[in-house]
């Protein structure tokens, strides 16, 4: 058995450490003359390729009144074109012995695939193709409008949780199309036609407005080829507008409440999200620090709210915070409490801010933040083991306004936060005004909301 | 004890494979002084190792009235060991950048450890404590046990989670398999530190362990590694649970819950890992159910009709039981059609099997899927814990997609008629379903 000392010994042994970035990601950059951003990423451990084509058009970028139009479409890119029938896209993939998926998020829709490498052209030849060329009839809209409302059937309407978060997000957002939901809302897409999703697909399914992300056992110099044969020849849009647009959101200065009652519910909660900034291209220091906070206070046994919420008060038996940097326009900062039995929700959310406010005077461990660094930086050894998931962050990353210099700059940037910055950050961030709480409970607390 | 002073006689031997689309994998069998087996694939690219090791048993351990025990056991390794309480062990391991994973299942419980090679002595002393010296302290012990209860409580209200706890006690009764490994709210509340300390002891023994490890780490350092991490570990005691066989009814037995959505589960006896027809059924279920778009359940539920947005069924082999299950969710008015539409299709596999053309577009796409696995430290480790978990060997890995190619037309026809029975196949709705005339109700 290890001694004290010894661990003493081994923590500052770890925070002191410079691990890390002697595994360079292998990253190559270059754009064709249509316009199509390229990224390849190399691994040549294993015979095989994520191909990925990522479109700056998410379900924020939808026009009013046709939210779940961007997911529908994407549904429908597997239905055909000029050249495939329905379905055939998929088959030609399993019969390569590959497997191919898409989603739809907020910024943006990606379509991937995992291939054998040799099988990269191919790949390329049919997801150009459907780029442009789509075919899309009457019977295929109505019966794809179905599975996507069994989708959010699954997701959403099953799940009182996930409700809760919907209604929160709505709330959240004042002006900003981030408060609707990616999945639509059920009355608009239960009238989701053709014209919808064909208008949605000529405005922004063009070379100029995608980014092709290749992964895996490559090199940079056959990618280049291959795209320059496979998507080179596609035209730009040249309607395309020069900037995204996106109503902004007005000064929040009422906070925002409000309770969700479903029988459904077993174990009651409350969350909390405030409007936060995003990464900005050449300027990441804030989310950056909001990163650094979330782990501080809510990133695992040791943290802020963890230590008091769950081990010294016992008021909680799950605490966790959240933020995701990664967005076109301002994200979120939140937390979420569960509380311990007969703890109620008010007090539970009482504790958490008695805690966020002595957090505001007391400051960052600086052996915590030694510790989350070096956690920081050994994930990028571990990441190098995934060549998809660098993959995905590229995408992310590119699709949400930054650019490749941002996303290599970003770790420097998560090392260079200080302790001062992160409570500046949360000052900055944490203001009630521009947040809403949410309770989810089981039967209505009315005595709880009187308080 | 500090068995890296023992003299190394660390036996390796290695055998090399060309996987198709020209992977290569060489898998090195390692067997220690102390006399564990592993099997490594070395890959020093990426400075860390992972590390799964899997022990034979699991929750279907879990002693009469003692229900949740294993599952409550493995999740307090990590709150404490050695001279570390919780937290202590938590900021040690935040200090080593190490990844410590713990699961229960059914018939194991898996560890899965990553650790950067800088200070992977470090590493790996941690993890031991968490094995070898778990202190279940009780304030930890009553902390965990809560977040137990939450998710019991939880789940108890999820129809995903009521749909496999009444198709499994169905099936299954009193054996383990009939009940969830997190047990009930009366048996968690009831377990004391000495059912923990007793579930650690009969369910992480020395014998019952698999072994398995990718990444920057040769054959020798990993002998002495797994001696140390190991080598204090108690013999095993008690018995494996027996075999249980399954035997279903037609029918549809309806849990009422009201929720938008109903969820279905169907299923009926399965096949062993290690029955000669395992192949042709795997190969016919690929053509079924089993994920992708061409399956008939998907094209015939989702594509053609669009009654759901996912429907599959997959081979579930345990230790002591073998299934062959499914999943379907559709609205209220639906869920009826989506089910009439999966039995017919069961019936039909049954009585007319599958075309050439099928079989020849399944077995491209396993054949071709196979070596695309192989693709990273992590997920080669877990592929090799799981080839020993079902008694394979390491040449496994070239034959594979032979035994793939060698299912004929036949085959198919012979197992499907042999295997699946709509006259046994049972369908559990979670829901407020309609058209269901002769349905079963039961309480969640």
């Amino acid at each position: 058995m290890r001694s004290l000392a010894a661990v003493i010994a081994l923590a500052a042994f770890g925070a002191g450490s410079a691990a890390a970035q002697e595994v360079e990601e292998k990253v190559t950059t270059f754009a064709l003359d249509n316009g199509m951003e390229v990224v390849v990423v190399e691994d040549h451990r294993a015979p095989v390729v994520v191909h990925m084509v990522w479109y700056k058009a998410g379900s924020a970028d939808e026009t009013a009144g046709s939210s779940g139009v961007a997911h529908f479409l994407e549904h429908l890119l597997f239905k055909g074109t000029d050249t495939l029938e329905p379905g055939e896209f998929s088959r030609v993939v399993a019969e390569n012995g590959g497997t191919d998926n898409a989603f739809t998020s907020l910024d943006q829709t990606a379509y991937h695939q995992r291939v054998a490498a040799d099988r990269l052209g191919l790949m390329m030849q049919m997801e150009a193709d459907r780029m442009v060329n789509l075919q899309l009839t009457e019977a295929d809209i109505l019966t794809e409008r179905d599975v996507i409302i069994e989708e959010r059937n699954m997701r959403v309407e099953n799940d009182p949780g996930a409700l809760m978060r919907e209604q929160m997000t709505a709330a959240l957002y004042l002006n900003h199309r981030y408060g609707v939901p990616v999945i639509g809302w059920p009355e608009e897409m239960s009238t989701l036609g053709l014209d919808d999703a064909l208008a949605y697909y000529e405005r922004f399914y063009a070379p100029n407005n995608a980014i092709l992300i290749v992964a895996g056992d490559v090199t940079a110099d056959e990618v280049r080829d291959l795209a320059e044969q496979h998507y080179g020849p596609l035209p730009a849009n040249p309607d395309l507008p020069a900037e995204r647009m996106r109503p902004q959101e007005p000064p929040q200065l009422a906070e925002r409440r409000l309770v969700m009652t479903d029988p459904r519910v077993a174990q009651p909660y409350v969350m909390r999200r405030y409007l936060a900034p995003e990464r900005e291209p050449g300027a990441q220091e804030q989310a950056a620090a909001l990163t650094l906070l979330a782990e501080v206070l809510g990133g695992g046994q040791t943290s802020v709210l963890n230590r008091a919420l769950q081990f010294d008060q016992q008021k909680a038996i799950y605490v966790s915070a959240f933020y995701d940097g990664t967005a076109y326009d301002d994200g979120s900062f939140g937390f979420a409490v569960v509380p311990a039995p007969g703890v109620t929700l008010a007090e539970a959310e009482a504790a958490l801010d008695a805690e966020l406010a002595e957090f505001m005077t007391e400051g960052v461990d600086p052996a915590q933040l030694d510790r989350i660094k070096f956690q920081l930086r050994a994930q990028r050894i571990y990441a190098q083991d995934d060549v998809s998931d660098i993959a995905q962050r590229y995408g992310n990353a590119l699709t949400s306004g930054l650019t490749v210099a941002d996303v290599q700059a970003w770790p420097d940037a998560l090392q260079a936060v200080t302790g001062e910055d992160i409570t500046a950050a949360a000052r900055a961030v944490l203001d009630r005004r521009r947040s809403v709480t949410g309770w989810l409970t089981a039967e209505a607390p009315t005595k709880e909301v009187s308080q | 004890m500090i068995p890296v002073l023992k003299p190394l006689l660390a036996l390796a031997f290695t055998l090399s494979f060309t996987l198709p689309a020209r992977a290569e994998i060489e898998i090195q069998q390692v067997e220690t002084p102390a006399g564990f087996k592993a099997w490594l694939v070395e890959e020093p690219s990426i400075p860390f190792t992972a590390l799964e090791l899997r022990f034979r048993g699991g929750a279907a351990l879990d002693l009469p009235g003692k229900r949740g025990a294993t599952n409550l056991m493995v999740a307090l390794l990590e709150e404490g060991a050695g001279d570390l309480d919780s937290r202590g062990f938590a900021e040690a391991t935040e200090s080593l950048a190490a990844q410590f994973r713990y699961d229960a299942g059914q018939d194991a419980i898996g560890v899965s450890a990553r650790f950067l090679t800088e200070n992977r002595e470090a590493a790996v002393d941690l993890l031991r404590q968490s094995l070898i010296a778990p202190r279940f302290d009780q304030d930890a012990l009553d902390r965990v046990r809560a977040q137990v209860l939450s998710g019991i409580r939880s789940d108890a209200k999820d129809p995903d989670a009521i749909a496999d706890a009444t198709f499994d006690a169905l099936v299954f009764g009193d054996h383990p398999y009939g009940s969830d490994l997190s047990g009930t709210e009366d048996s968690v509340t009831a377990l004391t530190r000495e059912d923990i300390v007793a579930a650690h002891q009969a369910g992480m023994t020395r014998d019952r362990v698999v072994i398995a490890a990718a990444g920057d780490i040769t054959a020798e350092e990993l002998s002495t590694l797994i001696d140390g991490l190991l080598s204090d570990l108690p013999d095993s005691t008690q018995d494996l649970p027996e075999d249980v066989a399954v035997e279903t009814t037609a029918g549809v037995t309806v849990v009422p819950f009201e929720t938008p959505q109903s969820v279905a589960v169907f299923g009926q006896r399965g096949l062993a890992r290690d029955d000669p027809d395992f192949f042709a059924a795997y190969v016919m279920n690929t053509i079924l159910g089993a994920g992708g778009f061409e399956a008939r359940l998907m094209q015939e539920v989702r594509e053609k009709r669009g009654l759901t947005y996912g429907v599959y069924s997959y081979l579930l082999p345990m230790d002591h039981a073998a299934l062959y299950m499914g999943r379907v969710a559709s609205a209220n008015d639906r869920i009826a059609e989506a089910v009439a539409v999966i039995r017919d299709e069961w019936a039909k596999l049954a009585e007319a099997g599958v075309t050439q053309a099928e079989l020849d577009q399944a077995k491209t796409y396993l054949t071709g899927a196979y070596p695309l696995r192989f693709d990273g430290n992590g997920p080669i480790a877990q592929i090799l814990a799981g080839m020993q978990m079902d008694g394979l060997t390491p040449d496994y890995v070239t034959d594979r997609n032979a035994m793939v190619e060698a299912v004929t037309l036949e085959d198919v026809k012979r197992v499907a008629a042999d295997l699946l029975d709509p006259e046994a196949l049972r369908v559990v709705v979670v829901g407020q379903p309609e058209g269901f005339e002769d349905a079963d109700t039961a309480t969640p």
